[in-house]
């Protein structure tokens, strides 16, 4: 089992070591980690604390598309979380109060969703872009226009505090990350969630509850886009309804994507999706690194994001096994030792 | 002058329960707003239907929600309505020449307010703008007093890369510090004018350079310099006396940073532009009297010699 | 005709290995110029492996294919095409929102002045298809045609973009007799012409009414390539399977059927089937017999609440029942394997082990996962039992032959243990031999006390294994033959008779 996701996950994980590499070419002092007011402080502790948004989205895009679905709406949705939980905040509520407030609204925001995709039977990218775009207004109205600021240090704390020496953003999205994964592996989630995006008909007429499962899988997205958005709102103490999650939705398909999973949905890896958001953050992170001008960002960001999805194209990955089987190793590893000849007692 | 209008807006602005419409004797004045995508816009829209209630005028509002196609359509309506002026801050430069014209033969007054358009000077009255340059060299002067003679690396929060903003007040601040060789500007990276953006990417300053070795910090607005203390606070370092921060629009948030010591100088984008305006119009009402095609606003500098707390109250409720 | 020297395809030894197993093992294949070369075994004997790699779908392990003696290598189904190998499938691959004339110059329309020649190109395509007997208008939508025409226009494309040889991959499986006649006009026709034609197909009496010669497949190895005018139908299946076939038919079981498990009245579906009054009693195979469209497959659905009846009741053991959805219908121990098992049965991605045991964990609900050792168990069980033929149980059931996948969701059905099983087509695209292992199957379970409604068009099936059989026509039961009256003339008149009454 281990063996077997260490093997799917193994592209990743050399894309994200190689844009490691990448960030300590253009920056040699990139792996230094120290001890600063009782927090370990370091770039490698702010990829993983600023991947904790897209990684969050990641864990809930992956179950959304895995049922051959997807979700715009998450970066609006976050937009919402953050706007409900400072408002909760700021009328004087309890920290604890404003995000269970937030993690409600994401809730509301991914069941509305659930139900467009599978009570009403419209197709997925159509029924969240309906949120993508209100959602944004809603939150806009919550704080009227403006960046709504609160002082709570335990909301802040959220998205800027620490906890044993780690951001708490980071042990979030970690935590999330093991939940879903414990949820949809230890249970039969998982599996049913492919069945129905492979062939949606046929696990239904094997008596899955596809509608359930579509609904649970959007209400997923939704709660983590919430967590994601309150997490965002504590980290500047303010909710910026305008540019919370501007865009993100996008960082968090690239990040299934990379992850290797299709977008026709069917087998999914939440590992592979969080590396594939870890790998989208420290591209990030060197673009900063490498001081260049801001006018080749996004360039080098599209360059960077070509040559990964190049690497995982299934061309070049036959290539690269033909490359090995042509230097010594066997040529044919297919090739079983013993092949099954079920009927060979059956000639006559 | 200006700033005076509008405190008096603003003290008004509390009291100001009677509606416009009651004070039937002043003249109509249509306003096609872009839209409310910023808080400053917000406040814009707050100030001058405070301005015009104040002066007593009926202000016909219309938001056009970012679309042109929405504020040609308000001026056509504002004409057919026989309106004495219209002010308009419109939400791109080009296509004005017909609806402009069509004004000027209804011989309507337009004032353009906080952007310029691509069209003839004589289609509209005059436009009320900041000079975003020179908002960067005020920015910039401030800094070069400050530092004096000691050397002093700068990283700078750029606005939304390609924005004119961004552009105009880069090149002014770099204006400004070009005559002092002690002042350098080591790195440079878009913040996209959000706060949480201007927090991500100080961070990265402060790794990338060393926090002892950055002496200021020039943000292009004031959200991603709010950003940027809290990262320079979770550092472990001082904003303000650490690193200075010096930043553009003076919105409310930055006061209360100036007012507790972590920030350092803002330069105000000021919201009252209908202000001006308004003085305009009165004096070519008045005797046909024209104003310059270009009123610049004032960039007024804010320091912590001002009583930020104060600024802050009254700037809190206009919606910024 | 093997006197004719050179034969236009000539494919040595090829092999194509999957994991774990090996599909195709030093195949060699002849084929001549005006011949028809049936291509003949059980599922999962390797033809589709062969065509897939002749026509460079796959890429083959070992071999060497020569094209009128010169040796090619397609790298796929298009560059097999440049060189003159065309191929239809069972599935028309054709565009059906274009019109013929389009799909038939799909990618090699003619111009004129730099713009498609439409006028040009629909008197082509009357011409074209004239040749083929069709006299249509090449300017209507394929799509607004019958599945036997837009094969007749799939093959004519591929004829005139290839013209050597013509690869027909179960063409005739969703056509009717009428339809099978035309197609094979068609083919004779084009092997006058001298085209080499190889015929794929499961149905062996069309093998013995239009082809030449028969090369014959078993675990993917060549056991024989036989002239069908000299050989017998009993060789060429003895061939195919290994052992001499059993008794096809079978008497009828005669024991007594147990308790009625279910019962309907009045029960059906607005626009699908009319209200029908039916019982179902444990240990009994009712059979359900009618044309294509008479509400067969709409009854299967509507009892297993696939697409739910609207009005009526339905009683199971004697007490009111909703059979609303699926899932309902499964939790109450009915199960259902449907006709199309493409596009209704299996979960195509998902391995052998987890199709199987689908059903069953979704009956359970998703918080108590079953463990991959009981699946394992669960699913080894079956795959013996039902002699379903894999490499290994990870493999995608999509990588099975139509048979195995068949006999994969039977399995995912037993699992459940179930009350009631409804078969829909239980044997359609199955080769003889697993079509026999089925039928003994569904014998086997009404022994055990299973009740089974079996769906079928072929009459000889019901009457191998039911013990009753409705009659449908016209969405409506309209008669019902019981014990010794069933036999396949009496299915006949029933539908005929009603027919003429109407």
């Amino acid at each position: 089992m281990i063996k077997a996701t260490l093997r799917r996950i193994a592209p990743q994980l050399a894309i994200l070591a190689l844009a490691l590499a990448l960030n300590f070419i253009v920056f040699p002092d990139f792996f230094s980690i120290r001890m600063q007011n009782g927090r370990l402080y370091g770039n490698l502790v702010d990829v993983l604390n600023r991947g904790a948004p897209t990684a969050l989205l990641a864990i809930g895009m992956t179950l959304v598309i895995a049922t051959r679905g997807i979700d715009l709406s998450v970066g609006a949705v976050m937009a919402i979380a953050g706007a409900v939980a400072a408002l909760a905040v700021t009328s004087g509520h309890h920290w604890t109060a404003a995000l269970g407030a937030g993690l409600l609204a994401g809730a509301v925001c991914g069941l509305w969703n659930g139900f467009l995709v599978a009570v009403l039977g419209i197709q997925p990218i159509v029924a969240t872009l309906v949120l993508m775009v209100a959602g944004r207004g809603v939150a806009q109205l919550l704080t009227e226009g403006a960046i709504l600021t609160f002082n709570d240090p335990g909301l802040s704390g959220l998205g800027s505090g620490a906890i044993l020496a780690l951001p708490t953003p980071v042990w979030i999205w970690v935590g999330v990350a093991l939940a879903a994964g414990l949820l949809v592996r230890r249970t039969a989630l998982g599996m049913l969630i492919e069945a129905v995006g492979v062939n949606e008909r046929s696990a239904r007429l094997a008596g899955v509850d596809s509608r359930a499962l579509l609904i649970a899988v959007y209400l997923v997205a939704g709660l983590c886009a919430a967590l994601a958005g309150v997490i965002v709102a504590g980290d500047i103490k303010g909710a910026d309804a305008n540019n919370a999650g501007l865009w993100m939705e996008l960082d968090a398909i690239l990040a299934v994507v990379i992850g290797g999973n299709s977008l026709l949905g069917g087998r999914f890896s939440i590992a592979a999706s969080l590396l594939g958001a870890l790998i989208i953050q420290s591209v990030n992170s060197a673009i900063l690194l490498s001081g260049m001008p801001v006018e080749f960002n996004l360039v080098i960001k599209a360059l960077l994001i070509i040559a990964i999805l190049v690497i995982q194209s299934p061309k070049v990955k036959r290539a690269v096994y033909l490359l090995r089987a042509s230097t010594g190793q066997p040529a044919r590893e297919t090739r079983p030792p013993a092949p099954r000849r079920p009927a060979e007692e059956g000639r006559t | 002058m200006i700033h005076r209008n509008t405190l008096r807006g603003l003290l008004l602005g509390a009291a100001m329960l009677t509606p416009a419409s009651a004070r039937a004797a002043g003249e109509t004045i249509g306003f096609s707003q872009i839209g409310s995508e910023s808080g400053w816009r917000a406040a814009e829209t707050t100030v001058t239907r405070q301005s015009a209630t104040e002066r007593g005028y009926d202000l016909k509002f219309a938001d056009a929600q970012q679309k042109q196609e929405n504020q040609i359509r308000a001026l056509r309506s504002f004409i057919a309505q026989g309106v004495d002026a219209i002010l308009v801050a419109p939400v791109v430069a080009t296509g004005w020449d017909e609806v402009l014209k069509e004004a000027r033969d209804a011989e309507i007054p337009v004032v353009l307010l906080d952007r310029t358009v691509d069209a003839p000077d004589d289609l509209y009255l005059t436009a009320v703008t900041s000079d975003t340059v020179h908002e960067g060299v005020v920015a910039g002067d401030w800094l070069k007093e400050a530092v004096g003679d000691r050397a002093c690396n700068i990283v700078e929060l750029q606005g939304t890369t390609g924005s004119s903003p961004a552009i105009a007040r880069k090149k002014g601040f770099e204006q400004s510090i070009a005559s002092a060789p002690n002042l350098k500007i080591t790195r440079s990276q878009t913040g996209d004018f959000t706060r949480a953006q201007g927090k991500v990417v100080m961070e990265s300053f402060l790794k990338s350079e060393g926090g002892a070795n950055i002496c200021a910090l020039y943000a292009h607005n004031d959200d991603m310099a709010v950003g940027a203390i809290q990262a320079i606070k979770e550092a472990g370092l001082k904003p303000g006396s650490d690193i200075l921060v010096v930043s553009i629009d003076a919105v409310p948030d930055i006061h209360l940073a100036i007012a507790q010591g972590e920030a350092n100088a803002t330069v105000e984008l000021t919201p009252d532009m209908a202000g001006p305006a308004f003085d305009a119009l009165e004096a070519f009402w008045k005797d046909g009297t024209l104003p310059p095609k270009w009123i610049q606003t004032e960039s007024r500098l804010y320091t912590s010699a001002d009583d930020n707390q104060a600024v802050y109250e009254e700037k809190k409720g206009l919606g910024y | 005709m093997e006197q004719m020297a050179e034969p236009v395809l000539q494919a040595t030894g090829v092999s194509k290995y999957f994991p774990g197993a090996i599909a195709l093992d030093e195949v060699d294949l002849r084929l001549y110029p005006g011949e028809v070369h049936a291509l003949l075994g059980e599922n999962g004997a390797g033809k589709s492996t062969l065509i897939k790699c002749l026509t460079g779908a796959y890429a083959r392990d070992g071999g060497a294919i020569l094209l009128e003696g010169v040796e090619i290598d397609p790298r796929d189904p298009l560059d097999s095409q440049r060189l003159g190998i065309g191929t239809v499938y069972q599935e028309v691959n054709l565009l059906p929102n274009l019109t013929v004339a389009e799909n038939l110059f799909l990618g090699r329309q003619p111009t004129r002045f730099g713009f498609v020649d439409h006028r040009r190109m629909k008197r082509d395509s009357a011409r074209i298809l004239a040749e083929y007997g069709l006299e249509i208008d090449p300017g209507r939508l394929l799509s607004s045609f019958s599945i036997a025409v837009q094969q007749i226009v799939a093959i004519a494309r591929a004829v005139e973009m290839s013209g050597k040889v013509l690869i027909l991959d179960e063409p005739t499986a969703s056509l009717d007799r009428e339809e099978v006649e035309l197609m094979f006009s068609v083919v004779r026709r084009l092997t006058a012409r001298g085209l080499a034609v190889v015929f794929i197909t499961h149905f062996l009496d069309q093998v013995f009414a239009l082809c030449d010669r028969a090369t014959i497949l078993r675990n993917g190895r060549v056991v024989g390539s036989r002239l069908l005018r000299e050989a017998g139908q009993t060789e060429i299946v003895t061939l195919m399977l290994g052992r001499q076939l059993e008794a096809a038919t079978r008497t009828p079981h005669e024991a007594e059927p147990g308790e009625v498990l279910l019962s309907f009245a009045g029960f059906g579906r607005r626009g699908a089937i009319e209200p029908f009054d039916m019982t179902i009693r444990s240990g009994e195979v009712v059979g359900l017999a009618g044309l294509l469209g008479s509400g067969r497959s709409e009854t299967c659905a509507a009892i297993f609440g696939a697409a739910p009846a609207d009005r009526g009741e339905a009683r199971l053991r004697g007490l009111p029942v909703r059979l609303g959805d699926p899932r309902e219908a499964v939790g109450h121990g009915l199960a259902f394997c449907p006709e199309d098992r493409k596009i209704d049965g299996i979960v195509g991605d998902l391995s052998v082990r987890e199709n199987i045991v689908l059903a069953l964990q979704a009956r359970q609900g998703w918080a108590k996962p079953i463990s991959r050792a009981r699946a394992q168990e669960i699913a080894e069980g079956y795959v013996k039992a039902l002699d379903i033929r894999l490499a290994h149980l990870d493999m995608p059931i999509r990588l099975l032959s139509g048979g195995n996948q068949q006999k994969a969701l039977l399995a995912r059905w037993l699992a459940t243990e179930p009350a009631l099983l409804i078969l829909d087509e239980p044997t359609r695209g199955i080769d003889v031999g697993a079509h026999a292992e089925i039928l003994n199957l569904i014998e086997r379970l009404r022994a055990r006390g299973m009740a089974l409604l079996v769906a079928s068009s072929e009459m000889e099936e019901l009457v191998a294994c039911a013990g009753r059989v409705i009659v449908l026509r016209d969405r409506r039961q309209v008669e019902e033959l019981t014990g010794a009256d069933i036999s396949p003339d009496a299915i006949v008149r029933a539908i005929a008779g009603e027919e003429e009454a109407a």
